[in-house]
Parts: C-alpha cells; sequence; structure tokens
C-alpha cells in the first residue's frame, strides 16, 4: 500500500465518520430550536421539556461532529500538500470564511445555550439555539462551496503553476456547489426526522409519555416528509447538472458503457468493469435514461467507453452508491408518507412504529452513500479536468501515513461506538 | 504595507489569540490532576471550561485555515511536514474534545477517571506539542530545495523543541492557574493561586533561558539587531510577567489572567516576528525557506479576505466578549447542581 492508497483510504474514513454525526447536528439543531420557540410562544413546559431532551442527544451527537471535523481541516494539508498548494488560493479561503463566519458562532453559541437556560431572558436563550442551528447550516454552505469547486471548478485562473481566484463571485455563486448544498442538507434533515421518530416510536410502544413522543414523532414526521421529497425532486435536477458537467461520473452511476441516443435504464444492472460491459442488464424502461439525464428521450447519454480508461471513475462503487442511494430515498418517502396517513393513531399501529426504529439507521446509510457517489464518481479527479488525485498526496512516507490510518481506525470506531451507546442510553430515558 | 505583510501580521496575531484562549483550557486541564481532589473540584475544572472550550479551540481552526488561505505553500509544507507531530496534536485535541460532553453521562467512577486521564492527557500533550512545533519553527525545520521536509518527529525532539514545548507547558499551566482563580471559590481558589504563584519563578526562568538558547538556537533576534526598535515587543510578555505576579499577588484574579495574556501572547509575537518574513525557515538554506514571497495566496484573494476579516473578526470578538461576561462568576455549589452542568 502506498502512500497515495494509504491518504485516500484515511481521508474517506475520516469524512465518512464525520459524516455520521454532522446531518443529524445540521437537521436536530433546527427541530431543538423549534421545540424551544414553541416554549417560549405558548409557555407549555412541555415543549421545554422537548428542547432538553431532544437537545442533550443533540449535543452528544454534537461533540463528535466537532473532533471529527479538526481532522479534515488538517488533513488537506497532512496528506494533500500538492492539492493544497495548487488550489489554495481557492480552496483555502472558502475553509477559513468557514470558520470565521459560522465555526465561531456555532461554538459560542452552544456553549451560551448549554449553560444559561437559568441565566439568560427566555427569548435570547431559544435565539441562541436558533443561532447554532444557522451556523452549522451556514458551515456547510462554505465546505460545500468548496467541494463544489473540486467537482466543477469556476471563477479561476492557472496562473503560477496553480489555480489562483479570478472571480470570488463565480466561485460563491457555483450553481453545481448550491445544488448539492441544498441536496446534503435536506438529506440531513430527512436523517434528524427518521432519528427522531424512531427515538418516539420506542417510547410510544411502551406507552411511556405518550403525549410527549406523540408531538416529537410528529414534529420529525412533518420535518422528514417534506424533505425527502425536496430532496428526491431536487436530486434528480442535480442530476441533470451532473450529466451535463461530470458526463463520466454520470455514466458510471448508471454503469452506461455504450454512448447513444434514446438510452434506457435498466432496472437491474451489474458492472464488468474488466470487460467494459454490463453482466447484467435486465427489465429495461426504453430511453429513461436519456430522459433522467436530459428530460429528452433522444438525448445522447455518454457512455463510459467514450472516456480512457484513466479517466473513468470506479464503476462498481459508483453504481452501486448511487442505487443505494436512491433506493433507499425510495423507501423514506414511502415510510414517511405512511406515518402521515398514521399520524392521527399511531399507537394503534405498532408494526408501523417498530419499523420506524430499525428505520434510524436508513437515513444514514442513504447519505453516506450519496456522498460515495459524488467523491469516488469524481475520480481519477481532486479538481475535475485539473487535477488528478494522484498528483495531489503528500511527499511523506507511506509508513507515516499506515500508522495515522490505523489510529484514525481504533481511535474513531471507540468514540462512536461510545457516543452511539450514549445516544442510545439517553434516547431511552424518561424526559424529566 | 504590502497585503503580504499586512496577512503575515494578521496571521501571527491568530496565533497569539489562540494561545491566549486555548492557552487557560489547555493549563486547566494539565492542573487537574494536581489541584482537583473531590468529584466537586473536578466537576468546577470542566464547568470552568464549559461554555468557552469550544470557541477557544475555534481559533486554532482559524489559524491553520488562515494559513492555508493566506499562505496555501506554508500550509502545505508545514502540515506535510510535521505530520507525526500535527496527528499527535490532532489526536490529543479529539480525546480532550469528547471528555466534556461524555464524563457526566455515566454513573461511574471508572467512567470518570477514564474522561479525567483523556483530559489531562488532551491538555497536556497539545501544549508540549504546539511549544515543540513552534519552537522549531523558530529554529527552522530541514526543508530541502523542493521544500519536503528531511526529518522525523525526532528532529523536531531536539532540545530547542523539547524546551519550547515546556514553556508552552509552563505558560498554560500558569495561565489556567489564574483561570481557575478567576472561577472558583473558597479553598480550590486559593490553591489556584497558590499554584500561580508556584509555577510564577520556573516560568520566569524559563522564558529567560528560552530567549538565552533563541540567540544560539536560532536566527530570531536579527531581525531585532536590524531594527532595535521592534525590541519593544519585549515589553508586552516582560511588562505582563511582572504585573501578573502583582496582581496575583493581590488576589486580583482577572487583572493576573490577563496579564498573562499578555505574556503568551507577546511571546507568540516576538517568535513570529522573528522570523518574518519567512513563515516557515530552512535550516538547510534561507533560499529554501518557505516565506511571504513564495507561499502568499494572490492578491486578489489577500484582499477579499482580508475584507472578510474586517468584517467578520471584530464581531467574532465581541460575541466571545459577551460570552466570558455573561458566564464570568466563580462555578458555585448551586451551578454544579444546574441541570446542564458538565
Amino acid at each position: 500500500m502506498d502512500t497515495l492508497m494509504l491518504s485516500r483510504l484515511q481521508f474517506a474514513f475520516a469524512t465518512f465518520i464525520h459524516f455520521i454525526f454532522v446531518p443529524l447536528t445540521l437537521g436536530l439543531s433546527i427541530l431543538v430550536a423549534y421545540m424551544e420557540t414553541k416554549y417560549v410562544r405558548t409557555g407549555d413546559e412541555t415543549y421545554k421539556k422537548m428542547a432538553k431532551f431532544w437537545g442533550k442527544l443533540f449535543l452528544i451527537n454534537f461533540a463528535l461532529g466537532v473532533v471529527t471535523g479538526i481532522t479534515l481541516e488538517f488533513q488537506f494539508g497532512t496528506n494533500w500538500s500538492r492539492y493544497s498548494m495548487y488550489v489554495g488560493d481557492i480552496f483555502g479561503s472558502l475553509l477559513a470564511i468557514e470558520a470565521t463566519a459560522a465555526f465561531f458562532l456555532e461554538s459560542t453559541f452552544i456553549g451560551v445555550w448549554v449553560f444559561g437556560w437559568k441565566k439568560l431572558p427566555k427569548k435570547l436563550h431559544a435565539a441562541c439555539i436558533w443561532i447554532v442551528a444557522f451556523a452549522a447550516n451556514l458551515s456547510a454552505v462554505w465546505i460545500i462551496l468548496a467541494n463544489g469547486f473540486m467537482q466543477n471548478p469556476v471563477g479561476y485562473v492557472i496562473r503560477n503553476g496553480r489555480a489562483e481566484l479570478d472571480s470570488f463571485f463565480a466561485v460563491i455563486t457555483n450553481g453545481f456547489a448550491w445544488s448539492q448544498y441544498i441536496h446534503t442538507v435536506v438529506g440531513s434533515y430527512v436523517l434528524a426526522g427518521f432519528f427522531v421518530m424512531g427515538v418516539s416510536a420506542w417510547h410510544l410502544l411502551r406507552k411511556q409519555n405518550i403525549d410527549f413522543f406523540t408531538r416529537s414523532f410528529r414534529m420529525g414526521l412533518g420535518f422528514a416528509l417534506v424533505a425527502s421529497f425536496v430532496v428526491a425532486i431536487q436530486g434528480h435536477s442535480h442530476g441533470n447538472e451532473v450529466a451535463r458537467i461530470q458526463p463520466a461520473k454520470l455514466a458510471a452511476m448508471e454503469s452506461h458503457w455504450e454512448t447513444g441516443t434514446h438510452v434506457p435504464m435498466y432496472l437491474l444492472s451489474f458492472p464488468d468493469e474488466k470487460n467494459e460491459r454490463n453482466s447484467v442488464e435486465a427489465i429495461g424502461i426504453p430511453s429513461m435514461l436519456s430522459i433522467l439525464a436530459f428530460s429528452d428521450p433522444a438525448a445522447e447519454v455518454k457512455g463510459l467507453k467514450d472516456f480512457a480508461p484513466e479517466d473513468r471513475p470506479p464503476v462498481a462503487l459508483t453504481f452501486l452508491s448511487f442505487r443505494l442511494m436512491v433506493g433507499l430515498g425510495t423507501l423514506m418517502i414511502i415510510l414517511t408518507v405512511w406515518g402521515f396517513l398514521k399520524r392521527k393513531n399511531l399507537l394503534d399501529n405498532p408494526g408501523y412504529l417498530k419499523l420506524m426504529i430499525w428505520a434510524i439507521p436508513v437515513p444514514y446509510l442513504a447519505l453516506q452513500a450519496g456522498w460515495a457517489v459524488a467523491e469516488v464518481g469524481r475520480q481519477p479527479w481532486i479538481v475535475h479536468g485539473l487535477m488528478r488525485t494522484k498528483d495531489a498526496v503528500s511527499p511523506i512516507a507511506a509508513s507515516q501515513v499506515a500508522v495515522s490510518l490505523a489510529a484514525f481506525v481504533v481511535v474513531y470506531l471507540l468514540l462512536a461506538a461510545l457516543d452511539i451507546y450514549l445516544l442510545a442510553k439517553f434516547a431511552r430515558k424518561s424526559p424529566a | 504595507m504590502d497585503l503580504g505583510t499586512i496577512w503575515f501580521i494578521l496571521w501571527g496575531v491568530l496565533w497569539a489569540v489562540y494561545f491566549i484562549l486555548d492557552g487557560f483550557d489547555l493549563g486547566l486541564g494539565t492542573l487537574l490532576p494536581f489541584l482537583a481532589k473531590t468529584e466537586d473540584e473536578k466537576r468546577t475544572f470542566y464547568n470552568a471550561m464549559g461554555p468557552f472550550w469550544d470557541g477557544n479551540e475555534v481559533w486554532l481552526i482559524t489559524a491553520g485555515g488562515v494559513t492555508f488561505a493566506a499562505f496555501p505553500a506554508t500550509y502545505a509544507v508545514m502540515f506535510s511536514g510535521l505530520y507525526s507531530a500535527l496527528m499527535l496534536l490532532l489526536f490529543a485535541l479529539i480525546i480532550r474534545g469528547v471528555c466534556f460532553e461524555f464524563r457526566s453521562k455515566v454513573e461511574s467512577p471508572a467512567w470518570k477517571k477514564l474522561w479525567d486521564t483523556c483530559l489531562f492527557i488532551g491538555s497536556f500533550a497539545p501544549a508540549l506539542l504546539l511549544g515543540v512545533a513552534f519552537a522549531n519553527i523558530f529554529k527552522g525545520i530541514p526543508i530541502d530545495q523542493d521544500h519536503i521536509f528531511q526529518g522525523t518527529l525526532f528532529t523536531l525532539l531536539n532540545p530547542y523543541g523539547l524546551a519550547g514545548g515546556i514553556l508552552f507547558v509552563l505558560l498554560f499551566a500558569h495561565h489556567g492557574a489564574l483561570w481557575l482563580a478567576i472561577k472558583s471559590e473558597g479553598s480550590l481558589r486559593e490553591r489556584a493561586f497558590a499554584m500561580a504563584a508556584r509555577l510564577w519563578p520556573i516560568m520566569a526562568g524559563w522564558i529567560v533561558l528560552f530567549l538565552v538558547f533563541s540567540m544560539f538556537a536560532t536566527n530570531l533576534f536579527s531581525n531585532y539587531l536590524r531594527w532595535p526598535l521592534l525590541l519593544a515587543i519585549l515589553l508586552i510578555p516582560v511588562g505582563g510577567l511582572v504585573m501578573t505576579k502583582v496582581y496575583a499577588a493581590k488576589a486580583r484574579a482577572w487583572a493576573a489572567w490577563a496579564a498573562s495574556a499578555a505574556v503568551i501572547g507577546g511571546t507568540a509575537l516576538f517568535g513570529v516576528m522573528g522570523i518574518f518574513p519567512a513563515l516557515l525557515p530552512s535550516s538547510l538554506s534561507p533560499a529554501f525557506s518557505m516565506t511571504i514571497e513564495n507561499s502568499a495566496s494572490s492578491p486578489l484573494t489577500l484582499s477579499i479576505m482580508l475584507g472578510v476579516a474586517l468584517v467578520f473578526v471584530p464581531v467574532v470578538i465581541a460575541y466571545q466578549i459577551w460570552n466570558f461576561r455573561t458566564f464570568r462568576h466563580p462555578v458555585t455549589k448551586d451551578d454544579l447542581e444546574y441541570e446542564e452542568a458538565y
């Protein structure tokens, strides 16, 4: 295993673990803020208990999001120094803005919120958690603008052997990046909704604190229902952009090999990368891929064979991740619609409630699969069309990376396990 | 003054502010096993840092982010070159970060002891590593003509580097003791002042030793010999060193802490101005150093980032000051009984 492979594994692992905890932060912060606002508006103590109960789970989760996040900023420099030198003019600025505008806000006001229940007037205290929610969702803007630059580089000029900023406006209005952003945060809202529903369902099945958890379940449901439709519809339009801007990625997502028009979509398909074909191709819907990718059955969809083998992303991983994401996304729409239909008599539907407990991991898997599509599908590029991943790695000894990778695996898995243990423990407690 | 120089100064200031702020909670964590005797006293340590530690740590993220944004080649060489040291720092910060949230969540002495140990390691190790790293930056590290670091972690653990590590541990521990004096009452407060008083002569002596060592091991003084007026900057740490003892003797905790902040900030600025215009001097040849000139971002980026900084940093400072003012009172028994307390 060389420095490149180890660094790629390390970055992927560190990011996947970080992204277990981030989506819940993005969505649950909004839900908790909403609960506390209902308390401030109505004076109903149940809403205060809800803000504290779900807030406690929020904080347990938030801690892991924070610590795993520091790693990522370090890692661009430690393992991807050549990348950092090449795009730092643009990419570094976006990260610095993320810290200055968002991280400070989030980390300061979470401290005030945690310690200020008795010290601050009610409205100001509620405002604090809204600020945290805003700041978390704002930080996602900047990091995804940064990733968006990697996917669809804009506003730059190649000068002095590197990509230099040419138009800050172009960089921050990169439509591809904003599309990714909306897709990511709305997907996070689905996850937060499912988390709240699943935990609530656990209590409702045991007929504990029925009013409290029915209110919670309905809030999670409303949030997840709207979000799961939006994320699918908007995801489709983002797919159109990928088809246009990253045709090799689109081809890999669909395991589509031969360029053509009226391209069908095969519901059952499996790539055979070595032979540049699919070993399985069944249940084809005529022209469906052309329609989905370009809204036109006659549209030409480029196949993987149109690209030199060294310019193609890993097909199987991209393809399977994409199908997993779409399949789970569909499942989540079904589950939220079902919940909406049963919202008035949840207790009479223990089967559904039990299903919703088991459904908690579903959005987690979907979101990770989505990022796998985005990042694996972008290969072999680290900056699409400009720099290859293999040219981006730091000139350092593989042994150093092997050690750090091993350390990440051990430490992260331990901490993640502990965090999940604590989440489960406090999720099961009766609210005060 | 050109953009590169402006950003060099801001870069130095960011590191100085980071050391001043995270310095007190890293110091406090280092002192935990020495000063906290009872469970309530241990909890006082955690709650003394509670509202602040995360906001303090973001100054590190920002210092790193600004290094990336304003001097990307330096960021790249620094972080990849000092790989092992930075990874150790990172892991230490990770295990520290979870202690606050995890410790109170299980009613088991073994569990609490585990996280107390993690807090200590996660506070002492970063202080030591940051000191080692910055001392090596002051001294110069073996970067070659391709800006590749020709050394290992052990290269950094040279006598001057270790002296820097001990310096930071002493500075932060002293700083943390004074923070504890601000945020505690009764016997713990007395012990906090006593610890600060015990550390002061060791710290003062070590500062002198480090300055003398710097004259021989580094080129830090060359800028000062060229522009002797710059030596005025030493008034800050020296003045702070004197005043922190004076105020502490009068049990004026906030004033003593502020003076301690001046010691830390002044020392950092003294070092940074000593390496100007290099950000990462090379011990192999000055021609191989990472400087403003060979690592700065484009003028467009530097000017946009300056605008961003001028808008946001004052706002950040304002609400962080508000945070400190809101939670300026000592941690009381009532505070420990507060439902959300650590």
